[in-house]
């Protein structure tokens, strides 16, 4: 038997004692550790076991819709996906970043700038990454729950436009709340929240926007929603509605589909905007995400100013349209005898400087009905000379040129009306009278907006009532001030404009309607002199042609602007103004709309019944 | 005086505190499992437990004497084991631990290199006849321990290979040492810690993320160091009486990791509080207690050594499992004897209970 199988050696027992002894030591001290956890800090995990389970994930209200006269969707909201980055344990982050701007293909730079813009944002804030997630990108958070916690998504709300870029610039574009905004309205917003930047979505932004939701779930340890513990539905935006005639701006917006410029179609009784053009113009859906930076210096930056709304915030000579203002201030002023004739031999000569008429072997003797009709320079020259620089700036004020209009529109421009107080305030120096002369053809200092000029007609038409042009329908605070004018004047007025485009030999006459008593004024703005142009071989010119309808007691009101053409404001404004026109009393008269010119534009997403749908797009 | 030993007597108090951790252990599996992909791990434990039970029997009739006269053959076929798992082993979580015996059934050469190497120890430290060990043995055990030692972390594993030493450290202090090689052993491994340290690129990229991640827990918070703060929060989470059966969002929500197993006394300290940790950690204090009694009331000195293996080892699991669940020790992957699910762990444990049966029930006998 080996040596080791003897009974021989005692048995250790107080080392086994000691082995007891120390066996106790432990077990006690690891129930001291237990007791630490699960007694003194108890608290402190089931705050942090909470704070693991229950997410609380916003639910995003959509903002209201906007539609037309009619009750037509002009742009409205649909639910989408955001992509969500965790920003809890910035270590985490930072090594998933390479692997996240792999899967979601975002660079590692815009990564990181985002980050370091949300740096002082609270840690359990997320940010948004990626705001417009396509099915790969849903798939690829999906799928990397559990290597990639710091991913999530949250469902959104996006803007939709049915009708592509049309009234891209009236309406304007949503985009993330600036941090100004933020810092200013720290109870209203919060980061990331989405607002209006520019036009009507800025404009009525408290009027769209809904109440957010919130909903809190319990989710697994992968993220993984397990059940809701509440929710607190989002309320939907109130939709709004416009002035806009679908019908109409659709006619306006195919007439200007190649051309740079604007027009606005007003109510001429109640300054309700019809349509509104601006061209060139934006692709509204590539703000309806998140424009890049990049894409957005580019828009900004563009010559063409895609961004700029025309309509309201081009600044620009009125030309000839001007000349409704000069008869105006001819008549009322009385500073001239209503039957006072100019003979037109092509040019005049004031202040030992030569002015041509833009008809150079001139129109002989014309009086003021002649000098409307056929749009004579050098009557206008002479009335101007007559009436001087501040009584054509009492008028084309009272006439609302040279100051805002007051649309519900951010940005609106004034424009300029140059007086002699304004010339010594500005340039410290006294009015030259040659000015004067510039000015009374719609040249020289003077600028307009082609809102302006839309009211300045109607008012003229209706006796000096001056309306406030407005996009919302049933707006309260539209007002309406007077400019008193005689009938005469109006009478006087009108019949001429009623000639330019109803008699023979007027500017416009090809543009006459049947059975419609469609007034208007063309207008030719020289981007340089006549002379320049003459030089240079040029003649690229701003078109305006201002037409109503009819001749008394007007119900529409039209201003078109060509630039760049060509072409003269009857030729290349004027056709659009008449269509308008033309589609307004079609559409009063219950005559089918020219099916070309309504059905051409609006082939954007197919078979989507142009109802309201507010509402309707839920979570 | 009796000459034959009996199954009357078996340890049955020790029996019974082993089956009510078992009891436990296969409720928090249920509790654990139930609402999730894996339910049903319940039924798979109790039956290793089953196999475990027969296993014991099978081992208690073979007298120890016989197997400690094979030690070496013990030992060699030990060996020969954990270099098959390195060369033909397949992988499972990035390590080779496992050897497929055919019909879908794997084991842990590992999990029977524990049981080798508490007979081969008993065996050697029960041939020293000096009432101190020499240098010479010193070494000898060092070796015999360190082979398998290297061979195991080679998988890598390094949780069980670290539950090896604790039977040569415990045998080596049961069979008395000079206090000048206590002191020199304990002065080297303070020298081999920094050396450990510097050498510590040569670990799996996985043992080093758990090293670093023991010494800064809050900075990894999805690898290691998320496993032991969702433990921690588990844990304390529970409170002192629990969040019911059943009830623990940590680990029914699947927040504690391998709740079910390495991490299986969090998911208890959730839903049953710091009572029902006090109930296991007496349960296991009662267990190695009775354990000792048995090495006491050996018949001899080979038998106390054998008891004491296994009590080390059962003592070391409990030691380190614990403490890992409550952040005082990194990720080591070592279960919590009788609780945690597994196979080969839970046939371990009854194995080495048959061992310590083997044991008792030879006492009285000639």
């Amino acid at each position: 038997m080996a040596s080791w199988n003897s009974n021989d050696q005692k048995i250790p027992q107080g080392r086994l004692a000691l082995f007891s002894y120390i066996s106790v030591f432990f077990i006690a001290l690891l129930l001291v550790g237990f007791w630490k956890l699960q007694v003194v800090q108890t608290g402190h995990f089931a705050d942090l076991a909470e704070r693991n389970r229950v997410r609380s994930i916003p639910i995003i209200a959509p903002r209201g819709a906007m539609l037309d006269r009619e009750g037509r969707v002009l742009v409205d909201s649909y639910p989408s996906f955001s992509i969500l980055l965790l920003r809890d344990d910035p270590k985490s982050v930072q090594r998933s970043l390479p692997s996240i701007s792999d899967g979601l293909g975002i660079a590692m730079e815009d990564l990181e700038g985002q980050l370091e813009a949300a740096r002082d944002e609270p840690k359990f804030m997320p940010i948004v990454i990626k705001p417009a997630a396509s099915l790969a990108d849903i798939a690829f958070v999906e799928s990397h729950r559990s290597d990639l916690p710091v991913l999530d998504l949250m469902m959104v709300q996006r803007r939709r436009y049915p009708h592509g870029d049309m009234l891209a610039n009236t309406i304007g574009y949503v985009g993330e709340v600036s941090a100004q905004d933020l810092e200013k309205n720290p109870d209203k917003y919060r980061p990331g929240d989405i607002v209006g930047k520019t036009g009507l979505e800025k404009e009525y932004n408290d009027q769209i926007v809904g109440v957010d939701g919130m909903r809190r779930v319990v989710v697994n340890s992968v993220g993984k929603v397990v059940r809701t513990l509440d929710n607190v539905e989002a309320i939907p935006g109130k939709p709004i509605q416009l002035t806009i005639d679908y019908d109409l701006q659709s006619i306006a917006d195919a007439d200007m589909a190649d051309k740079t410029g604007a027009v606005v179609a007003m109510d001429a009784r109640t300054g309700e905007v019809l349509a509104m053009v601006s061209k060139p113009t934006f692709n509204p859906d590539d703000f309806a995400v998140r424009i890049s930076p990049q894409e957005w210096q580019k828009l900004n930056s563009d010559p063409h100013t895609p961004l700029l709304n025309r309509a309201i915030q081009a600044q620009l000579a009125p030309g000839s349209v001007f000349k409704i203002v000069m008869a105006t201030a001819m008549l009322e002023s009385k500073i001239i005898p209503e039957n006072y004739t100019v003979y037109c031999p092509g040019y005049a000569e004031f202040y030992g400087r030569t002015f041509h008429c833009w008809r150079p072997q001139g129109h002989g003797e014309v009086d003021l009905h002649r000098a409307i009709v056929d749009s004579c320079d050098v009557f206008f020259y002479n009335v101007g000379k007559l009436l001087g620089i501040d009584v054509i700036n009492q008028y084309a004020t009272g006439l609302g040129l040279g100051r805002r209009t007051g649309i519900d529109l951010p940005g609106e421009e004034p424009g300029l009306m140059p007086s002699e107080d304004w010339v010594e305030r500005v340039f410290h120096h006294k009015w030259y009278a040659g000015e004067t002369i510039s000015v009374a053809i719609g040249q020289g200092a003077i600028t307009v907006t082609p809102i302006q000029l839309a009211r300045m007609a109607a008012a003229v038409a209706s006796g000096g009532t001056l309306v406030q042009p407005h996009l919302l329908k049933n707006d309260p605070t539209s007002k309406v001030t007077r400019f008193p004018l005689s009938d005469n004047t109006v009478d006087l007025v009108t019949e001429g404009l009623y000639g330019v485009v109803n008699e023979g030999g007027g500017t416009a006459y090809h543009l006459r309607l049947q059975n419609i008593d469609f007034c208007g004024k063309s207008g030719t703005a020289q981007l340089m002199s006549y002379n320049a142009a003459d030089r240079m071989g040029t003649k690229n010119m701003d078109a305006w042609f201002v037409g109503f309808a009819p001749r008394k007691n007007p119900e529409i009101v039209v201003a078109a602007i060509v630039q760049n053409t060509v072409e003269h404001g009857g030729e290349a404004a004027g056709p659009v103004v008449r269509d308008i026109v033309k589609a307004y009393f079609d559409k009063k008269n219950g005559v089918p709309l020219h099916p070309e010119t309504t059905t051409a534009q609006n082939t954007a997403p197919a078979a989507r019944p142009l109802v309201a749908t507010v509402g309707a797009a839920r979570p | 005086m009796k000459d034959r030993p009996r199954v009357q007597d078996f340890d049955w108090p020790l029996l019974a505190i082993v089956a009510a951790i078992s009891a436990l252990g296969v409720a928090e599996i249920y509790s654990a499992t139930h609402a999730s992909a894996m339910a049903g791990m319940q039924w798979r434990q109790l039956m290793w437990i089953a196999i475990g039970v027969a296993g014991m029997f099978l081992i208690s009739r073979i007298d120890y004497h016989t197997l400690l006269d094979q030690a070496p053959a013990l030992y060699m076929f030990g060996i020969f084991c954990l270099l098959i798992v390195l060369v033909v082993g397949y992988s499972r979580l990035g390590a080779k631990r496992w050897i497929a015996l055919g019909g879908g059934i794997n084991f842990q050469a590992s999990e029977l290199m524990k049981l080798i190497i508490i007979i081969v120890l008993a065996r050697f430290f029960s041939d020293v006849r000096t009432d101190q060990l020499t240098l010479r043995d010193l070494v000898k055990v060092a070796l015999l321990t360190l082979v398998p030692v290297a061979l195991i972390l080679k998988q890598p594993d390094l949780g069980t290979a670290m539950v090896l030493i604790p039977v040569a450290v415990v045998g080596v202090l049961l069979a008395g040492v000079e206090l000048r090689h206590v002191v020199a052993g304990v002065v080297l491994l303070a020298l081999l810690i920094p050396v450990g340290w510097h050498m510590r690129t040569h670990l799996k990229p996985y043992q080093q993320q758990r090293i670093q991640t023991f010494l800064h827990p809050e900075e990894d918070q999805r690898g290691a160091g998320y496993q032991v703060s969702q433990s921690e929060i588990a844990v304390g989470s529970g409170g002192f009486w629990g969040m019911g059966f059943g009830k623990g969002t940590q680990s029914q929500l699947g927040f504690i990791p391998v709740r079910y197993s390495d991490f299986i006394l969090a998911a208890l300290a959730e839903e049953q509080g710091f009572i029902g940790v006090c109930v296991v950690m007496l349960l296991y204090l009662g267990l190695i207690l009775r354990l000792v009694d048995n090495a006491q009331k050996a018949k001899d000195r080979a038998g106390m050594y054998v008891v004491m293996g296994v009590t080390a080892i059962l003592g070391f699991h409990v030691l380190v499992n614990a403490s890992m669940v409550i952040g005082y020790m990194p990720v080591t992957g070592i279960p919590l004897p009788l609780m945690s699910y597994g196979g080969s762990a839970t046939a371990f444990v009854f194995l080495a209970l048959g061992l310590v049966m083997n044991v008792r029930m030879r006492r009285f006998v000639n």
